[in-house]
């Protein structure tokens, strides 16, 4: 009988454990918002790179406020594009929302793959004069220069450059340069500087080490050699189409100067920068510059927070300068993407929500201290922004300066014919630089042409 | 009654009423149908779900893909009208010049891959046919490479051919005395096409191998036997036995690896991606770029359908030889 009283009493003291805890885990889950009691969920697509990060550390806040739990899909960049624009394609369901990239925003408008926003900024009080105009009319306008709006500026980003601020430094490397080429070792403010630089780097020993001039981009599969080649070509004196005649591309896209800059490109790429690097991008410009194998390197500012935290080339070993001019202009590309509803979406208000939310300054400013590029004015505006990190004014700079390459809805085949002809004539010495921009007309107008655009070809 | 008319005997119905003839003849059919299935119906239940299988995933995409190259349909501007185009798409790419010297390309590297493969893949095989001590270990370890994924292949020769850090590089330094940085075998127009047929060797020519090992044998001892009495050399047996009796399977080999070369894709794309330039762009890059890249599928359906047609047409062509060759 005693057994049985003390088998009942533990038992009765198990349940009641278990009734405590069940209670408990109740009450924290209630306690944590109602939205994570109800299971909402966003899935938000982007690509996997650093910025990435911190919008996973900042999308807490995010939770811990509405209690919309935040799942992401990150794609390495080599196949973003392929991987999200295929998802749009077939009306999937993967993402409630998506930091497309800019030059996308033609074909979702006119797929009707993004939600328009205007009704929702108007309703949220959003206006987009409060975010820096290159990027409204980069990432959100579609038309260009059109108050119709399909995204919310959520990534800035250009192309700028870094150097070996601690070998510029070096007295034995300075008096050597001002030798040869009678000025001061500098960061260069032209391209023509730039190659004079890297020409002398070439080949040097720093430390033992042999060390390359500069790092710039050539990968033939997606983007990478038109991102490289169109920062020296816009400061050469291409465009992409006659300003007061849309489409018109002769004469402009294969003007003789931008031929001359396709030409410096190449000259570039042969004299001064590492070998085997032919078909390199964003990672193993990374890669050259943290492992002490480049001078400069050509990159998009998204990467500078991490570089500058970098122990080996980081601090005060790393310096940063803007895209150099050219002898026809001071351009430099646009990167950075908006962020969007997509269409498919069955949580819109919810994703509608969460832009809200990040359109916030306070959350834009976290956005920024955190590794993210943040386009709201109140924040890249304020007195304290140029000294908030050691990259911001030239930050600030470029975003002044940016161009970008087409936004159409045929843009992949207009990305995919220039990094064809480029690559050919830069990497596989196919032709002239004349010639390669020459067949770049060719192409851009076919393609135009089975879009239904008048292409003029005077 | 009732009893009698249940029972689903033929014999039993001439003792019912005519009446309830009917009923009986239709119970009987019924009883049939419970009691077991005609053969051609089960051969029709058995073959249907392939059937239906084969229709989803083969015959009905293929339908539909010849539709669409008649099509203008891009489906990153899949807001535009879809248009008839009739046989643009197809005139289109037969006057590109481009695809002539994508195909040029694919063709370059198929002759140049399969042939290297047949003669290093033959060789082996004469080699392991011969009995030796760890036989089956060198077997073995010649097998490994075409057991690999060309995911695997194509990642790990892009380190090996890494002009600073890649082994192949110093190897070819240490054997020539050239400095390893100064080329670059997947980055240089006059070495890049090579380089991926010294890949595709390296994975293939073992399967090569293992074919002209079934070959080899395959041919019956005697008659080396009678080559010995009647003292023939050895390089008379090859010449006069061995070579004529593996053609087949050599053919055999030349044929599977042809096929597979053509369209080739994986390998490629992670080694040089087509480039430098186009230099390595083998049309099945291409085709890739032009339905997925930039979502030509019109376009890209005609392309498959041509390059469809060209397979089939020589491979047709080549398998007739074949059975020409193993008639004789």
């Amino acid at each position: 009988m005693h057994m049985r009283k003390s088998a009942i009493e533990r038992w009765s003291k198990r349940a009641g454990g278990a009734l405590a805890l069940f209670a408990g885990v109740t009450l924290s889950a209630v306690a944590s918002g109602p939205a994570l009691a109800e299971g909402k969920q966003l899935t938000l697509c982007w690509a996997a790179w650093d910025p990435a990060n911190a919008l996973v550390e900042l999308g807490k806040d995010f939770t811990k406020q509405s209690g919309i739990e935040m799942k992401y899909e990150f794609v390495p960049w080599t196949s973003y594009a392929d991987r999200f624009l295929n998802e749009l394609n077939s009306h999937g369901k993967l993402c409630d929302l998506i930091i497309g990239d800019s030059q996308w925003i033609g074909g979702a408008a006119e797929n009707n793959w993004y939600v328009k926003l205007n009704d929702f900024f108007a309703k949220e009080h959003i206006s987009m004069d409060d975010f820096v105009p290159a990027t409204v009319v980069g990432y959100s306008e579609w038309p260009k220069n059109s108050p119709n709006y399909w995204a919310l500026p959520a990534m800035a980003d250009a192309v700028g450059w870094t150097y070996r601020k601690d070998w510029f430094a070096r007295p034995e490397i300075q008096s050597a340069f001002k030798a040869k080429y009678g000025r001061d070792l500098a960061p260069p403010k032209t391209y023509d500087e730039l190659k004079q630089i890297a020409e002398y780097f070439q080949g040097r020993e720093i430390d033992g080490k042999k060390v390359y001039g500069a790092y710039i981009f050539t990968e033939r599969g997606s983007e990478g050699i038109t991102m490289g080649v169109t920062n020296v070509l816009y400061n050469y004196g291409f465009n992409y189409e006659n300003p007061k005649k849309p489409y018109q591309m002769q004469s402009f896209v294969n003007s003789p100067d931008a031929a001359k800059g396709l030409e410096f490109y190449k000259e570039l790429y042969k004299c001064c920068t590492a070998p085997g690097l032919t078909n390199a991008y964003m990672q193993e410009g990374l890669d050259a510059f943290k492992s002490g194998q480049v001078a400069m390197q050509m990159n998009w500012f998204a990467f500078f927070p991490g570089l500058y935290k970098d122990p080996n080339v980081g601090g005060d070993r790393i310096g940063f300068f803007v895209n150099p001019a050219g002898p026809k202009g001071h351009f430099t590309q646009l990167g950075g993407q908006g962020i969007s509803v997509v269409a498919t979406s069955d949580h819109k208000d919810d994703a509608l929500a969460y832009i809200k939310w990040f359109a916030q300054p306070s959350v834009q400013q976290k956005w920024w201290q955190i590794g993210g590029y943040s386009a709201l004015k109140a924040v890249v505006d304020a007195p304290d922004f140029p000294g908030s990190a050691p990259f911001a004014p030239q930050f600030l700079e470029s975003m002044a300066i940016v161009k970008d390459f087409w936004a159409e809805p045929s843009y992949a085949q207009l990305l995919l014919d220039m990094q064809k002809r480029v690559h050919d004539y830069v990497v596989a010495d196919k032709g002239t630089s004349q010639q390669a921009l020459d067949l770049l007309v060719k192409d851009w107008t076919k393609v135009f042409k089975e879009q239904g655009k008048q292409v003029a070809s005077q | 009654m009732d009893k009698m008319t249940t029972i689903p005997h033929p014999d039993q119905a001439r003792i019912v009423g005519i009446g309830e003839l009917g009923k009986v003849h239709t119970r009987t059919r019924a009883a049939k149908r419970a009691r077991g299935l005609s053969d051609r119906t089960m051969a029709w239940l058995f073959v249907a779900p392939t059937i239906a299988l084969l229709l989803a995933i083969n015959i009905f995409p293929l339908v539909w893909m010849i539709r669409l190259s008649f099509t203008s349909l891009n489906l990153s501007m899949s807001y535009l009208p879809l248009r008839f185009v009739g046989l643009d798409n197809f005139s289109d790419i037969l006057s590109d010049e481009d695809i002539w010297i994508r195909l040029q390309t694919t063709a370059q590297f198929v002759i140049a891959s399969v042939a290297l493969q047949v003669v290093v893949g033959f060789g082996l095989a004469l080699l392991i046919n011969r009995r030796f001590r760890g036989h089956s270990f060198w077997t073995t370890i010649i097998l490994l490479p075409m057991m690999l994924s060309p995911a695997v292949v194509g990642n790990f020769w892009t380190l090996l051919f890494q002009p600073q850090i890649g082994p192949f590089n110093y190897l070819v330094s240490l054997l020539t005395g050239v400095p390893p940085s100064s080329f670059s075998m997947t980055g240089e127009v006059a070495l890049a096409s090579w380089t991926i047929v010294l890949v595709d060797t390296w994975m293939w020519a073992p399967y090569v191998m293992l074919i002209c090992l079934a070959g080899l044998r395959s041919i019956p001892d005697y008659i080396y036997e009678a080559a010995e009495v009647d003292r023939a050399s050895s390089w008379r047996q090859f010449w006069s036995i061995t070579l004529p009796m593996t053609v087949p399977f050599l053919m055999l080999a030349v044929l599977f690896r042809a096929i597979e070369n053509f369209k080739m894709f994986d390998m490629v794309n992670l080694l040089t991606s087509g480039g430098p330039g186009s230099t390595t762009e083998l049309v099945s890059i291409t085709l890739k770029r032009a339905a997925f890249e930039k979502w030509r599928t019109g376009y890209s359906s005609a392309l498959a359908i041509i390059l469809f047609v060209t397979v089939f047409g020589a491979v047709n062509i080549y398998v007739k030889a074949l059975n020409r060759v193993k008639q004789r």
